[in-house]
């Protein structure tokens, strides 16, 4: 199998606080990696380095095989690596539909090209009824499936999720989580998502890395991982949310 | 697979009604085109230079308003662009004879470079709201000084147009108060304005928007922001710069004051926010009140009214007017006219 990722070495401080540390990691293509770990872990640092976000001061990072270090966001996203944000950021004057038919046009074709392929992401997402609706007045659970529709245009081949399905009521979570189990089916869609839900990260996940301040100190199986000693001890000896 | 929606988003979003099709927008540029048309015939001849005034002002304005008000990227320094229109077409006119429509050209080109080097290094270096403002502002006074201490641009005294004996199109100089002037000003709104529709609905227009709301939403999902913004500004400042060439072939003169001054910055930035910013017609509308407001506070100044007597010989009136005018637009209309009524009719 291919490596979509290869992350080598990464680290990152901020004034002194090691946010990162030899960060090493790979993700398979067509794979489901979890990414979970305590608050302040470095889980959104690292998802910013390998966006294009943040600079790493050490380490390469390579998409595809080509190296991205460094890189700016919008280059990396047309290197075919889509993200989420932790907190929604719609293009607040825009209505939903006009946010996503945005995300398309980034890939090229007309207008009327990136309305198509914007339909077809809301009608996937479920988004029908209140995609005319100006994205300033959703609630957060809109906003959280506008933030994963838009991203799903720019038809990504890796896909960083940063907690999608926090604030969503249980009922809410099912659908989403199916949405991404199929998309990996049907599209060969490789994702790595943080979240603190674990019965979605038990249910989608390949594999799981668990960061604890800025290192990973345990990854491998879902099952094996959350019965690691080292990870318990992470979350303050507590059992894990969910587990 | 579909995901049923949530009943909690349908929280009584906003509904928004908005189509691409410009047909309507043009109706609307035809309708107060007609009506513009007619202006001169029902205007008396010592009043036409109120009317080019409110031409000149919503020509600033359109400029101002694509890169601050649809760009968020708030400019204090358009004068920068407004003076290289004036003087690249004085300067042209007065030492190499060249046409104003030439230097129409080469001014806007000038300012859309000048415009993309500021811009350029000024999100370089990470420059944001305040400071970005103040960077611009600060551009625009570095261009008025050099100005003054440029002899060759006529340094504090500035470039007269020098006059003709006859009316010519080529050089663009009537008789004062010809019908003329006011003709070609209107022709220059609506191209202005046919720009901006045009661009709004382009991919860069709507980046454009996109990165205005949250930056970096738009640069992970693929927009070019750099280039984006600097495509924006690029635009803002050739379409000022127009204005100030108009100026110029309208007023005859120009100096770094007048050219270069904040007062001109104000200028540009007034009738968009007393209009809507971010709207189309906003920048019209406000133009048709400062224009007549700017003839006023000057004819007070040369003949103040009885009980104003002490601003006889004074100057400054209009800047004065025009600060307590944005003062009251943003507390008691922060959208501004059409912003208001567009809102109003929304939630009617």
């Amino acid at each position: 199998m291919n490596n979509v990722l290869e992350v080598r070495d990464v680290s990152k401080s901020f004034r002194g606080v090691h946010a990162l540390s030899d960060v090493e990691l790979d993700v398979e293509e067509g794979s489901i990696l979890g990414v979970i770990g305590p608050n302040g872990a470095g889980k959104t640092t690292f998802f910013n380095v390998i966006a294009g976000a943040l600079k790493p001061d050490t380490g390469r990072v390579h998409l595809f095989g080509k190296d991205i270090t460094g890189h700016s966001p919008h280059r990396v996203a047309h290197a075919g690596m889509g993200r989420t944000f932790q907190l929604m950021r719609p293009f607040g004057s825009m209505t939903a539909r006009e946010n996503v038919i945005t995300a398309a046009l980034t890939r090229g074709g007309n207008h009327r090209a990136a309305a198509r392929r914007a339909d077809e992401v809301i009608e996937a997402t479920g988004m029908g009824t209140w995609a005319d609706a100006v994205s300033d007045s959703l609630h957060t659970a809109a906003l959280k499936r506008l933030e994963l529709a838009r991203v799903l245009a720019t038809s990504p081949r890796l896909l960083l999720l940063d907690e999608v399905l926090a604030g969503l009521v249980p009922s809410e979570r099912a659908p989403v989580v199916e949405l991404l189990a199929e998309l990996r089916e049907k599209e060969g869609l490789t994702l790595v998502f943080v979240e603190h839900i674990m019965q979605a990260v038990m249910r989608l996940s390949d594999s799981v890395v668990v960061f604890d301040r800025g290192r990973i100190i345990a990854s491998g199986a879902p099952a094996d991982v959350v019965a690691d000693p080292v990870v318990i001890e992470a979350y303050l000896g507590q059992e894990l949310p969910g587990a | 697979m579909t995901i049923t929606t949530p009943d909690e988003a349908l929280d009584a979003p906003v509904e928004r009604e908005k189509s691409r099709s410009l047909v309507r927008p043009l109706l609307v540029l035809a309708v107060i085109t007609v009506l513009a048309a007619l202006v001169p015939s029902v205007l008396s001849e010592s009043r036409q230079s109120i009317a080019v005034r409110v031409l000149i002002f919503a020509i600033m304005a359109l400029g101002w308003n694509l890169m601050s008000g649809y760009g968020g990227m708030f400019s204090f320094g358009h004068a920068a662009y407004f003076g290289i229109g004036a003087y690249t077409d004085s300067y042209l006119l007065v030492h190499h004879n060249v046409s104003p429509w030439i230097s129409l050209f080469i001014g806007a080109a000038l300012a859309a470079l000048v415009a993309v080097v500021t811009g350029y290094l000024a999100f370089r270096y990470k420059l944001r709201a305040a400071y970005f403002a103040l960077a611009t502002f600060a551009f625009a006074e570095m261009l008025r000084l050099l100005a003054t201490n440029t002899h060759w641009v006529g340094g504090s005294t500035g470039l007269h147009v020098p006059l003709l004996t006859a009316d010519s199109w080529w050089k663009l100089q009537f008789a004062a108060n010809a019908p003329q002037y006011y003709y070609i000003g209107l022709a220059m709104v609506v191209i202005c304005v046919l720009i901006t529709l045009l661009y709004l609905r382009s991919r860069s227009g709507i980046y454009t928007v996109a990165i205005r709301d949250n930056e970096d939403a738009a640069n992970s999902l693929g927009v070019p922001v750099m280039r984006v913004k600097l495509t924006t500004m690029a635009l803002s400042a050739a379409i000022t710069a127009v204005a100030g060439m108009f100026y110029a072939q309208y007023f005859m003169f120009v100096d770094p004051d007048i050219a270069f001054g904040q007062a001109q910055s104000v200028q540009a930035i007034t009738p968009a926010v007393i209009g809507g910013v971010a709207t189309v017609w906003g920048p019209l509308v406000g133009a048709l009140i400062l224009g007549p407001l700017s003839d006023l506070t000057s004819s007070w100044l040369r003949n103040p009214p009885g009980f104003l007597d002490f601003l006889a010989g004074r100057s400054g009136l209009d800047v004065i007017v025009y600060a307590v005018l944005l003062i009251v637009i943003v507390v008691a209309l922060p959208k501004g006219i059409v912003g208001t009524v567009k809102q109003w009719w929304r939630n009617r």
